[in-house]
This record gives structure tokens, C-alpha cells and sequence, in this order.
């Protein structure tokens, strides 16, 4: 278990303002999805409404990550609903799993982390590039959220450019151990989590998958303090000074740049679902406040200033929502590119902070406050435009794919 | 124990209600329709129910197929099967009849309902089925427990409570605080996939009624605001303006 002292629901200040939320389905993209996927999203919608918005604006406030959550959150089947139901998961398709990213980040992106982090970023490699033996040992367990994962990638020195990692690990000499040696930082979920995907290079400079295990000697989690952002999700580092890991826990099936990258697929593509979900509750928060405010006489909605900003939004919002329901296709039929995601993924987050800030002027003063969800909202998203590939990287990406010159370096 | 809930399929809480055909007919475009919050209260504790002693739960519903998405929500909840009664729910005594047609072959020892369905709030369908099934009925129960063929209830009265105990079978309606609605998992989805949800076909056609009209409350007027050490002028308002004393 986690070094880190955990809080559960019940010490969060609960709201009792109701949670109103409707979506805003301007062209009846609900037509497009299946009974199971609307059922999928009520359950979703539901557990949020009953279990999460009384008590998400405190999680925020006081910074602190809400232990509960992951086991409920497992007990839904939110941790990698799209992977096969013989290791504990929900053998669901892709649309599903984008429902229920846009829910939980329709409440606050730091919960869709949580998720996508695990789903996505921890059992997806083990699924994808695991053992048979490390798939029965860690999906489960996972999958229901009595362990929770986190993903090494990132570290202080190579933030966009993974390729140049430094953290490696060496043959023990013992035939059964590596030592790995190193920091990784801006880890999600780290300073509790149980399990941790990391990358490292091994002695002949080669990116692999390896997983490390909380009580490991040598292997720390720290957790990093004072963000604007994510309040409501763990951040920590990992740090590995000599840890001693069995040969047994590297991941068989991938070597290269490739693997992480794979992963962020992944994660990418719940990211523009759910990116959309910040938007959709932003907007549908001014779009209510903006008929009830009234200034000179009539709700501020009569106003052709504010009419501008709601019609943008939901403009910006609808052709997401088609653009993403498209994608989930293609990810269903295994067709969609790493390049069609990144531009989903920076199209998204992009009108997300759009929509957020425009959606906070509509508030008034009362946008900045944490009685509604805005604020919030925005400041996370400046986490999400910057993590899983900043808005510059994915653009980068999709005019290398279009022209086929490279411009990164 | 087997157990038969019935299911009301009606707009959600948060629905802008509007009227069509000569305000004739509810508008149920772009509505989005949920159980009856009461039904799934009755659902959950059926559920409870058998869950400690053993048995079944079966849902049931009068509507068209446009209900369905609501009956496999009952079975992602937990319901053991469902059946619809393929007819548009025209009113109580018509969806009762349909009920108590299908309950007569089935023998339940228990049936619960929903205290009133939050669309046309008549909370009539209980009362009228368990008459038509010649068995007791009790209202607006807000605990329930069964031990030897006994059922043991609690409902709110006037100042106080009473308890109520009765022999099955019987119906009983649900009030607010029977249980805690239960949200389904994606193990329970997972599961209502393959659990029979059976269409039946109607039996008879008594409509006894037709609704001639909706009309929606008079919108909400203007709220004036009297400090609290200015009584008189509350009253003198009240006198002359409201014209209510
Ligand atoms: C809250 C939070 C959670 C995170 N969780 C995780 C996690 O769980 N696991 C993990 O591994 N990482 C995680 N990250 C790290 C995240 O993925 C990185 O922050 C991100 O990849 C950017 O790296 P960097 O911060 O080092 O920025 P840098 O790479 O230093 O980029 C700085 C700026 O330079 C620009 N830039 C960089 N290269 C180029 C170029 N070639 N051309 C043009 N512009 C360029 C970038 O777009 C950016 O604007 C998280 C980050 C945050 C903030």
C-alpha cells in the first residue's frame, strides 16, 4: 500500500448544491450509440452525481486524492473496460470506454486521470506487452481497483523528447535480478499507487517496459505539491536508487519507443472523449446561468455578446462530438492512426479551453468561484493540453503525417 | 420467493415538459426517459430481498419497445428477467389489468411498485392490481422485511409511523426512503445481456379513459422582498396588493 496517508469520502465538505447536468446533444448523436453504450453512460453519470460532484470542488480545494474513488471506480469497471473479460475487464469496445473517460472528466479531469492512467497507461502495456503470468497477476487486481498504476514515462530532463531518457537498469549478476537506477517525474497516480509501469533503457540503450512494485528497496514516491491543476489527482515522482527487480517483471513483448507510445494511444484517445466532457459541462453551466442572471432588465442570454459565445461553443462542441464518435469507429475497427488521434486529441483539449474560458466570463464573478465547476475545469485542462503530447507536439505530429517532413528536431 | 416490480419508463427529472396535439399529448422529443426513481427503489429492494434469502426478481412493464433501454437498465441492476407488455401505457386501470393478466399465471408472492410514476403522478396501478388479483395492498411503505410467508412493513402516517404486517401475497408500493437506488456496474450490463426480456402481447383493450387537455402551471410571478423589521408593510402588501387577508 501507499506511503501517503489515504482520505476517503467521507472527510470531503459535501455541497448540497444539486448537480443539474443534462448534455448538450445539439445533433442527435445519441441516435449513433447503442442502448448498452447510453446504459454505460447513465451508470456512469449516475455514480458521479451520487458519489463525486457533492464532494469534487473540496477533493480540488483541499488538494487531496480521494481514496475511495478507486475502488468504486473499479467496482464500476472503469479501469480498462476495453480490454478482454478473461483478465477482470470489461471486454467492451472503444465508444464505451470513450463514454466513460467524457463522464468522468464531465466531472474533473484529475478523475479521468485516475482512470485513463490506469485503464490506458498501466493495464493496457501489461495486456499488450505482458506475460501471460503478469497478465493474470496484475489485470485483475487492477481492473477492480485493489491496486492502483502508475506510468514512468516523463523525466525532469526529457519531458517531450522521452527518446533521451537516462533512467536504466543493469543485469544484477544473479541471473534473476536487474538494478534500475533513476527519476521519473510528473507521474500521475504515484504517490499511491502500487504498481508502476516504468520505461527505462537497458545496457544496450534500449527502451523497456518494466514493472516495479511499492516496497521495493530503493524505490520512492514523492509526491509534488502546490499545482494549480489536477488538484484532485495524485502527482508525484518516482525515484529508483539501485532497486533490485526481478528479471521476471520486464514486459517480453516490446522494445523501443514504440511501446510507450503505444500506450499513449491510447490514453490519447480517452483524452478527446473526455475533453469534450469538461466542455459539455462548462457549457451547460453558463447556458443555465445565462438564462437565470438577469442585468438590465433580461437574462444576460438576450444579449447578442453572451448568444456569440453560447452558439461558438456549442458549435465548437458538436463538431468535436461527431469528430470523436468518428474516431471511436475507427478505433473499433482497429483503422484509426496514431495521427488521426493526435488530432483529435489537440483538437479537443484546444476547444476545451476555449469553451472553459469563455463559459467563465459568462459566469461573471461568480465564474471564478468554486460553486460552479469552471474554474476548475480550466485550470485543469491547462494539464491536459500539456500532458500525453503538448498542443505544439500533436500539431508537429499531424504536419509530419500530412507532409511527411519532419519538424521536431 | 419470487418477486415482481413493476417499472413506469418516464422522462427524467430535469425534462422541460411541453405538450402537443392540441395539448393533447406530451412532447417526447429530445427527452431523455429514466425509471421511475420509486420503481427503482422497489427493484433495489426486491433485490436486497432475495439476495438474502434466495428467489427471483422479474420486471415488468406496460410501454413499446422505446422503454427497453429502461427494462435492461432493471436487469443491469440485478432483475433476474423482464417482460414487456407490448402497449403504449394508456392509463392506470389499462396498465393494471395488462400486470395483473400476466401476474395471474405466475403466482408472485410478492409484487412492488413505485408509490406514484413521476409523469402523471397518479399512483393508482398498486391499489388497482392488487384488486383485480383479489389480494392485499399496502401504500407508500418506507421499510419492508419477509420471514415465513410474512411480510413486515413500516409507512409514515400523520405524526407518526405504523407498522403493518400481512400475509403474501401482496403489493406493496415503494415511498422514499425504502432503500438506496443502485447504480449498475459494468459486470451487471455485462450480465443483462443475455438475461430474457420477454415482449408479450396485449390481452383485451380496456381503455376507460382519454385525456382531453394538459394545461401547465401559471409561471412563476415576481418576488418581492420585505426587510424583516418592516412588518407593516408586509401586511399592508398583503391587504392590498396580494389581496389575501
Ligand atoms: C499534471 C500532470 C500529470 C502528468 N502525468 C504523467 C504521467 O502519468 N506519466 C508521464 O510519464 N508523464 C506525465 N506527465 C508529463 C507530461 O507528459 C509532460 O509534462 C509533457 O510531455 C511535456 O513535457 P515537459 O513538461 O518536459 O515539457 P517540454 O518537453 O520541456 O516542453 C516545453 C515546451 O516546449 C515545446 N516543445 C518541446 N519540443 C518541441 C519541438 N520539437 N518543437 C516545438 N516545440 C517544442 C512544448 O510544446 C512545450 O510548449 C504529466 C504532466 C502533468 C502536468
Amino acid at each position: 500500500m501507499s506511503t501517503e496517508k489515504a482520505v476517503s469520502t467521507a472527510e470531503f465538505h459535501k455541497a448540497n448544491k444539486p448537480d443539474l447536468y443534462t448534455h448538450p446533444d445539439y445533433y442527435l448523436m445519441d441516435e449513433l450509440l447503442t442502448e448498452e453504450h447510453k446504459l454505460v453512460r447513465s451508470m456512469v453519470r449516475d455514480y458521479v452525481k451520487k458519489e463525486l460532484s457533492p464532494i469534487i470542488e473540496d477533493m480540488a480545494q483541499q488538494a487531496k486524492f480521494n481514496y475511495d474513488m478507486v475502488k468504486q471506480l473499479g467496482d464500476l469497471g472503469c479501469f480498462g473496460p476495453q480490454l478482454p473479460v478473461e483478465y477482470g475487464c470489461g471486454g467492451m469496445d472503444y465508444i464505451t470506454y470513450g463514454i466513460m473517460m467524457q463522464e468522468l472528466e464531465r466531472c474533473d479531469s484529475g478523475v479521468r486521470s485516475t482512470a485513463s492512467v490506469q485503464g490506458s497507461l498501466v493495464m493496457y502495456p501489461i495486456y499488450k506487452f505482458g506475460s501471460e503470468e503478469q497478465k493474470h497477476k496484475y489485470l485483475p487486481k487492477l481492473a477492480k481497483g485493489e491496486w492502483l498504476g502508475c506510468f514512468g514515462l516523463t523525466e525532469p530532463n526529457h519531458g517531450s523528447d522521452p527518446g533521451g531518457m537516462t533512467t536504466n537498469f543493469k543485469d544484477a549478476g544473479d541471473g534473476k535480478h536487474v538494478i534500475l537506477n533513476g527519476a521519473k517525474m510528473w507521474i500521475s497516480n504515484s504517490p499511491y499507487a502500487d504498481v508502476a509501469v516504468v520505461w527505462a533503457k537497458n545496457e544496450q540503450g534500449k527502451i523497456k517496459g518494466i514493472i516495479v512494485e511499492r516496497g521495493m528497496a530503493g524505490f520512492s514516491t514523492p509526491e509534488t505539491h502546490n499545482k494549480w491543476s489536477l488538484r484532485a489527482s495524485a502527482t508525484g515522482e518516482l525515484v529508483f536508487n539501485d532497486v533490485k527487480v526481478p528479471i521476471e517483471n520486464i514486459l517480453p513483448g516490446v522494445e523501443g519507443l514504440k511501446g510507450p507510445l503505444t500506450c499513449l494511444n491510447s490514453a490519447r484517445y480517452g483524452i478527446a472523449w473526455g475533453a469534450i466532457g469538461s466542455a459539455m459541462d462548462c457549457y451547460d453551466t453558463a447556458l443555465r446561468y445565462s438564462k437565470e442572471r438577469i442585468q438590465f432588465g433580461k437574462p444576460i442570454a438576450g444579449f447578442q455578446l453572451q448568444q456569440k459565445k453560447l452558439a461558438e461553443m456549442i458549435t465548437e462542441i458538436t463538431k468535436a462530438q461527431l469528430l470523436t464518435w468518428r474516431l471511436g469507429v475507427l478505433m473499433n475497427e482497429g483503422r484509426a492512426t496514431p495521427a488521426q488521434i493526435s488530432l483529435a486529441k489537440r483538437n479537443n483539449v484546444d476547444l476545451a479551453l476555449n469553451v472553459a474560458r469563455n463559459a467563465r466570463q459568462i459566469l461573471g464573478g461568480m465564474g471564478i468561484t468554486g460553486e460552479y465547476p469552471i474554474m476548475r475545469h480550466m485550470m485543469n485542462l491547462e494539464s491536459v493540453v500539456t500532458y500525453e503530447g503538448t498542443h505544439d507536439i500533436h500539431l508537429l505530429i499531424t504536419g509530419l503525417d500530412i507532409t511527411g517532413e519532419n519538424a521536431f528536431a | 420467493m419470487k418477486i415482481l416490480v413493476c417499472i413506469s419508463n418516464v422522462p427524467d427529472t430535469t425534462t422541460k415538459v411541453t405538450f402537443t396535439d392540441n395539448n393533447t399529448k406530451f412532447n417526447a422529443a429530445g427527452v431523455q426517459f429514466i425509471i421511475n426513481p420509486y420503481d427503482e427503489l422497489a427493484l433495489t429492494r426486491a433485490l436486497e430481498i432475495t439476495e438474502k434469502q434466495g428467489g427471483t426478481v422479474t420486471a415488468i412493464n406496460v410501454g413499446l419497445a422505446d422503454a427497453e433501454p429502461s427494462i435492461r437498465k432493471t436487469l443491469a441492476i440485478g432483475a433476474n428477467d423482464a417482460v414487456r407488455i407490448n402497449a403504449e401505457p394508456i392509463d392506470a386501470y389499462f396498465v393494471a389489468e395488462q400486470i395483473a393478466a400476466y401476474a395471474k399465471s405466475e403466482q408472485f408472492d410478492l409484487i412492488l411498485t413505485g408509490r406514484e410514476s413521476i409523469d402523471y403522478n397518479g399512483g393508482l396501478v398498486g391499489g388497482l392490481l392488487a384488486e383485480m388479483l383479489g389480494i392485499p395492498s399496502v401504500n407508500v411503505i418506507t421499510s419492508i422485511e419477509v420471514e415465513n410467508g410474512v411480510a413486515t412493513m413500516e409507512r409514515d402516517i400523520d405524526g407518526g409511523k405504523e407498522k403493518v404486517s400481512c400475509k403474501l401475497p401482496l403489493v406493496a408500493s415503494a415511498q422514499k426512503e425504502l432503500t438506496e437506488p443502485r447504480i449498475p456496474n459494468m459486470r451487471g450490463i455485462m450480465a443483462a445481456r443475455t438475461k430474457p426480456l420477454k415482449v408479450v402481447e396485449v390481452s383485451g383493450d380496456l381503455i376507460t379513459s382519454a385525456t382531453v387537455g394538459f394545461e401547465l402551471p401559471a409561471a412563476k410571478g415576481g418576488v418581492k422582498l420585505i426587510p424583516a423589521d418592516q412588518a407593516e408593510q408586509l401586511i399592508e402588501l398583503l391587504h392590498n396588493e396580494a389581496k389575501v387577508i
